[in-house]
């Protein structure tokens, strides 16, 4: 079957809560609150994102400043930029992506707007070094006793 | 699940040994670390540890911290301030800047990584962040931190990958400012006036490796 995904582009400006049941990709701007419980939320390399985001898989090339929060995954790649907290219950971060704020991984991800953590702090300067991008299993501590 | 199964097993490997293709994309080499179990051990003897770390972010060691150790953890990359600071020129606002950097409550912190960051910092930066980072820690919590013993040299960072609880990988990237100065013991204890030593070792990369303790 045919998976529905939905793009955002470029020259899209959105200010308000975004709500949805598919997938999305963004390349535009959205400022408020993103929603997509059920599906993979993807920040293209040009999308500009103030918003707290809740969905279940989300995708950063771009840059995201606000909470993130995912039933499933969250995965900043090379480049891609979040300045607030995660709460997910796995995270993967390439080399040559910026993140500044908090991990949580333990916490069940998943919870209604309101009762999202605090606001994201402004963001800092543009910190990691562009490198190559790398596998987050590259160079991974064992993994033991799991 | 024991404290200790859920650390990697101690390997007895020499101290630098070279990185096979299995270990990571580039040849950064490795250093074998006698603190940072002890460090590890600090954070699962806690339900729910809170580890701050103040390099840049590492995916690996996040998902090890994370994933592994249950730990939550804030990424508070200092580095980076450092380089911001030097390109705006305002280092000498640098100290004043760490006294208010840390949202984190007094004692909210498990453990902190500090790695080298202290050998890039002024006297009176590095002054503010010590005794930010006391505050946040909590009593019987642990601090790790790196001190170079050598001259200091051209100016690069140190990315340190975790491999396993008795391994770090050290990978360099570029800096906006090199090792300010040696720091002798009694320099880096009176910075830290407010922890104790438990534990200080020489590594044969002339690294000197400290394991902090705030008193109960």
């Amino acid at each position: 079957m045919e998976k529905d995904i939905v793009n955002i582009g470029k020259s899209v400006v959105i200010k308000g809560e975004l709500n949805g049941s598919e997938d999305l990709t963004i390349e535009g701007h959205v400022e408020g609150t993103i929603q997509l419980k059920e599906h993979v939320l993807t920040i293209g390399p040009n999308g500009r994102i103030k918003a707290q985001v809740f969905a279940k898989s989300v995708i950063v090339l771009g840059e995201v400043t606000g909470n993130v929060t995912a039933s499933d995954k969250v995965d900043i790649r090379d480049n891609g930029s979040v300045d607030g907290d995660i709460v997910s219950p796995r995270v993967a971060i390439a080399e040559g992506a910026h993140f500044r704020g908090s991990v949580d991984m333990q916490r069940k991800a998943g919870g209604a707007p309101q009762q999202a953590a605090k606001p994201a702090q402004p963001q800092a300067a543009a910190a990691a070094p562009q490198q190559p991008a790398a596998q987050p299993a590259a160079g991974a501590p064992q993994r033991v006793g799991a | 699940m024991g404290l200790l199964d859920r650390l990697a097993p101690r390997k007895n490997e020499p101290d630098v040994r070279p990185v096979g293709p299995a270990s990571g994309p580039v040849d950064d080499p490795v250093f074998a670390t006698k603190a940072l179990h002890k460090f590890l051990q600090t954070l699962t003897s806690r339900e729910l540890p809170v580890l701050l770390d103040l390099g840049p972010v590492v995916g690996s060691n996040v998902s090890y911290f994370g994933e592994q150790l249950g730990c939550k953890i804030f990424v508070e990359d200092i580095f980076a301030d450092v380089d911001r600071h030097v390109r705006d020129g305002k280092l000498d606002q640098f100290a004043e800047f760490l006294a208010k950097r840390f949202p984190q409550a007094d004692g909210e912190v498990d453990g902190i990584l500090c790695w080298d960051l202290i050998d890039y910092l002024d006297r009176p930066a590095a002054q503010a962040l010590a005794t930010q980072l006391t505050r946040v820690l909590r009593p019987d919590g642990a601090l790790l931190g790196f001190f170079g013993t050598a001259a200091p040299q051209d100016a690069r960072y140190t990315k340190f990958i975790i491999v396993d609880d008795v391994n770090l990988k050290h990978r360099s990237y570029a800096a906006t400012r090199g090792r300010q100065a040696i720091l002798l013991n009694r320099d880096i204890i009176k910075l830290f006036s407010g922890l104790r030593v438990s534990d200080s070792f020489l590594l044969k990369n002339n690294l000197r490796e400290i394991l902090f303790r705030k008193p109960a």
